[in-house]
């Protein structure tokens, strides 16, 4: 049986991967993108000079041979589902039995005038990081970037760590307060200014100004504010990168319709990753969800289907993380969706770090249901134990320093943690846990 | 806070940071404590050398520490790696190459020509860098300095000095912190003052943590003879060597990995944890080297344990020879080769542009040693948090000893590696709160097997 997979980014890559692991397939990974998949999450890091290209790829070169995965550095234009070849621009084709589509997002573009511009860019790709370094290399004096998600953020940290002035506009109150509770994002939003970014909230683009030339020379915004720049950074969001695929009778909504299975109308065609749009999402899981993780599972999930093992896509718990200039950001399970009516949320922070640690259980039961970590590293593992098994929080807090992943020697909260919260919730819990290992396993390994 | 996005708008857009007022001066008074010391050297001086020495050693020192804190003081506390890979010095670039011919060819003359630093005899006594080492040499151990006293000093500087830049960098992570202390500690105490007052009172030279293997010349006659000469002192040390070796080493590496002495006491560790850092990225991350390795270090623990047989069995039987081998001419091979040319002059020399752990990766057999406790039979680990990698490489990029660290965090399995010196650079680096070094005996074959990384569920 013949493979093929369109985009080599971790859902395609990790689809691969696993159907060479399940089985004796052809596998072919086509993308115009880069020759050797690497890690599109590590794209800041090349920039900022902590990381070379060859350190972002997900295997030494050798890898992909030695799995007889073959890798093709083309672009795809089209696919004839009827003859089942996909079509490259170059003329070529190439027939498939099943056919992979993982084609990733592009970033948002909302209409603004002057968003075609030179110097105005999202960052998603390898090419989009090529050019912002062109630009750098051209010389930005000042950068606008727009929006306040999570490249934004990383966009900003970039052009810092080279010295370059950013203005930062966030529409929202505080930054990414649409998945970060309210003191979490006042703190991030802190941070970030404390960095010296130029960080405006309630603050949004009109338009892109052209410098009669083709390319950027500033930015007006909604405020009527005018804003001199030379790079514009556009991190509004992403949506799947299907453009390509439009009236070829796959069906498409935002992204790739799919069931469970990851299969879309088409026989024989999956898709997974960001261009995936799931019809018929989990409880309190949306449609498309555009991170790492997920595209990972998706990878590994469609790729047992295909190998003869039908296999329903199930994320598991919720969990994400990212990072904020140096806040580190860790989540498991579910933090906002259903707050107030039926969960309650319980939140410390360090009296002077940024450090803080929020867990949300049911009214009722008291039974944990997520946990949001900022500055302070929790386990996985304990905290997904802890969420399934309807632990409760008086249970969670006596043996908190089970989850904690902090390095060794750093500071112990626990005890504060819990004197903060039995004032709060009027208990009397001795936390009892301590930061081993040995203890971790034991807790695992109990069912 | 917008006062602050003002300062930095002034400052160039250029990739090459310009340097602050205070860096200009500190970088002045450390290049004028050296220039003094090369006058003194080159110049063959004799005279007045505490004229010359206290004053270099107070600019050195101050220099460093002054740039050190000047450097890290006012960033907000996190990975400081902006530019790692864009400066000349760390990036194998040409003034990186310039340093690691400088520094070859320091470690050439400090073995096998000593005399270009100075070094005379009684009658003459000593010129130069050597000659400039006195007076310190005096004061701690009551005669004239050798190359060796000269080496000792610069290397416990250098290991203090740089130490406070490290603590400084990596002040907000206590492991880091306490461990430098920890390596500034044995360096300056147990490897370079104890062993100077052990002399003044006329013991053999001894630094107690200097363990065979990697101290190869423990059971030379020459040593056995110099201990057993010197009465109780001498078998203590004769016992404690061999204790430390049998009994100590695997007790401690059992229960914490080979962090222990790697990257606590060692003061092959101390520098490359020290002045090497600015390197630790150069490393070689590919399986290749990861080969090259295990061949190149067991070949080396295989020759010192041969080496040192041949040495006893000599000392017990009188014979030179055993077969074809003799053990003068294998021990000389052996300080040749491997104690002077692989641990310096490679070790040190190509720091720059191999990375800071060569001689611990590759060459040492006290490393290898422990590295084999630390696989067979040792609590130590790395943990991965259950799926949360995405595969940055930061890890694997600052992991001295090449370690693709990444390798094992992006499919969830606990990493257990030889060669881990626990330096705990990763966990620092990781900018998803990844990576734990930890130690706990009750699952670690089956963590270390296990893939946990992929679906949702991990129970």
């Amino acid at each position: 049986m013949k493979v093929i997979i369109i985009g080599n980014g971790i859902a395609g890559s990790n689809a691969a991967r696993y159907i060479r692991k399940l089985g004796d397939h052809e596998i072919f990974m086509v993308s115009g993108e880069s020759e050797y998949p690497f890690s599109r999450t590590a794209l800041m890091y090349i920039y900022m000079g902590h990381v070379q290209f060859n350190g972002t790829k997900l295997y030494e070169d050798f890898f992909w041979q030695k799995n007889r995965i073959t890798l093709l550095k083309k672009w795809v234009s089209k696919i004839d589902y009827t003859s089942k070849s996909v079509i490259f621009d170059d003329g070529s084709s190439l027939p498939y039995d099943k056919l992979i589509i993982a084609t990733g997002s592009k970033p948002n573009k909302f209409g603004w005038p002057g968003q075609d511009l030179k110097g105005v860019q999202g960052l998603y790709t390898l090419l989009d990081l090529e050019s912002m370094e062109q630009a750098t290399q051209m010389g930005v004096d000042h950068a606008v970037i727009v929006g306040g998600g999570l490249i934004g953020v990383e966009m900003a940290e970039m052009f810092h760590s080279r010295n370059i002035p950013v203005t930062f506009l966030v529409r929202e109150k505080k930054f990414w307060d649409m998945v970060l509770p309210a003191d979490e994002a006042h703190m991030v939003s802190e941070h970030i200014l404390k960095h010296g970014i130029d960080l405006r909230l309630e603050s949004e683009i009109a338009e892109i100004i052209d410098d009669g030339n083709g390319s950027v020379a500033g930015v007006i915004t909604k405020a009527g504010e005018h804003i001199k720049c030379n790079f514009v950074g556009l991190t509004v969001g992403v949506s799947p990168n299907i453009t390509f695929l439009k009236e070829s009778g796959i069906e498409i909504n935002r992204g790739i319709l799919v069931d469970e299975y990851l299969s879309t109308n088409i026989p024989d065609v999956y898709a997974i990753g960001d261009c995936a749009e799931i019809r018929m999402p989990k409880p309190g899981r949306k449609a498309i969800e555009a991170v790492w993780y997920t595209g990972r599972m998706m990878g590994q999930s469609v790729a047992q289907t295909i190998c003869g093992k039908p296999t329903a896509y199930d994320p598991g718990l919720w969990f994400n993380s990212a990072k904020f200039f140096d806040i580190e950001y860790q989540v498991y399970g579910e933090i906002i969706a259903t707050r107030q009516e039926i969960t309650q949320t319980f939140y410390w922070q360090h009296p002077e770090l940024e450090k803080s640690i929020r867990i949300d259980f049911k009214k009722d039961s008291k039974q944990v249901i997520g946990f949001n970590l900022m500055g302070i590293r929790f386990r996985q593992e304990v905290c997904h134990h802890w969420i399934k098994n309807g632990t409760t929080i008086n249970d969670v807090m006596q043996n908190l320093a089970l989850a904690n992943f902090d390095p060794e020697f750093y500071d112990e909260y626990e005890e504060q943690i819990v004197a903060a919260y039995n004032k709060e919730c009027g208990e009397q819990i001795k936390h009892q846990g301590k930061r081993n290992l040995s203890l971790v396993n034991r807790l695992l390994s109990k069912i | 806070m917008s006062t602050n996005y003002k300062s930095i708008s002034v400052a160039s857009h250029h990739q090459t940071e310009s340097l602050s007022t205070v860096q200009k001066l500190s970088l002045a008074l450390l290049s004028l404590g050296g220039l003094m010391q090369l006058i003194y050297w080159f110049g063959g001086l004799t005279e007045a050398p505490s004229l010359w020495l206290w004053p270099s050693l107070l600019l050195g020192a101050v220099g460093t520490a002054w740039y050190g804190y000047d450097q890290y003081q006012n960033k907000i506390p996190g990975v400081k790696n902006n530019g790692i890979w864009f400066k000349s010095l760390t990036s194998r670039g040409s003034v990186a190459w310039m340093l690691g011919i400088i520094l070859t060819g320091f470690y050439i003359i400090l073995y096998w020509f000593p005399q270009y630093l100075g070094l005379g005899n009684k009658e003459t006594g000593n010129t130069g860098l050597i000659r400039l080492f006195d007076p310190l040499s005096q004061m701690i151990t009551g005669h004239d300095a050798s190359q060796w006293f000269v080496y000792g000093a610069l290397y416990t500087f250098i290991i203090f000095f740089l130490g406070l830049k490290f603590i400084w960098k990596y002040r907000y992570n206590k492991y880091q912190v306490l461990r430098t202390i920890s390596i500034m500690f044995f360096q300056t105490i147990i490897a370079f003052l104890l062993p100077s007052v052990l002399e003044s009172f006329s013991l053999p030279f001894n630094d107690f943590k200097n363990i065979w293997p990697l101290n190869y010349y423990f059971f030379f006659d020459w040593h056995i003879d110099e201990l057993l000469a010197s009465g109780n002192f001498g078998i203590f040390v004769l016992f404690w060597g061999i204790l430390s070796f049998l009994v100590l080493t695997p007790i401690l590496t059992y229960f914490y990995g080979k962090r222990w002495y790697c990257s606590w006491v060692c003061g092959c560790g101390g520098l490359a944890e020290t002045a090497g850092d600015p390197f630790r990225q150069l490393s070689d991350k590919s399986l290749k080297a990861w080969k090259i390795e295990r061949w190149m270090i067991h070949s080396i623990l295989v020759f010192v344990f041969l080496m040192t047989a041949l040495v006893l069995y000599t000392r017990f039987t009188g014979q030179a020879n055993f077969l074809f081998l003799n053990s003068g001419a294998v021990s000389n091979l052996y300080g040749f080769l491997i104690g002077s040319a692989f641990s310096g002059v490679i070790g040190v020399g190509f720091y720059p542009l191999m990375g800071s752990r060569v001689w611990c990766r590759f060459g040492c057999p006290m490393a290898a040693y422990l590295g084999l406790l630390q696989k067979t039979k040792s609590k130590f680990r790395i943990t991965t948090n259950g799926g949360q990698c995405i595969s940055c490489g930061n890890c694997s990029t600052y992991c001295e000893m090449g370690i693709d660290v990444k390798a094992y965090a992006q499919r969830g399995q606990d990493i257990v590696r030889s060669s881990c010196v626990g330096c705990g650079i990763c966990s620092a680096v990781c900018p998803r709160g990844v990576l734990r070094l930890e130690n706990a005996g009750n699952d670690i074959d089956k963590r270390a097997k296990e893939t946990r990384a992929m679906f949702g569920d991990f129970e």
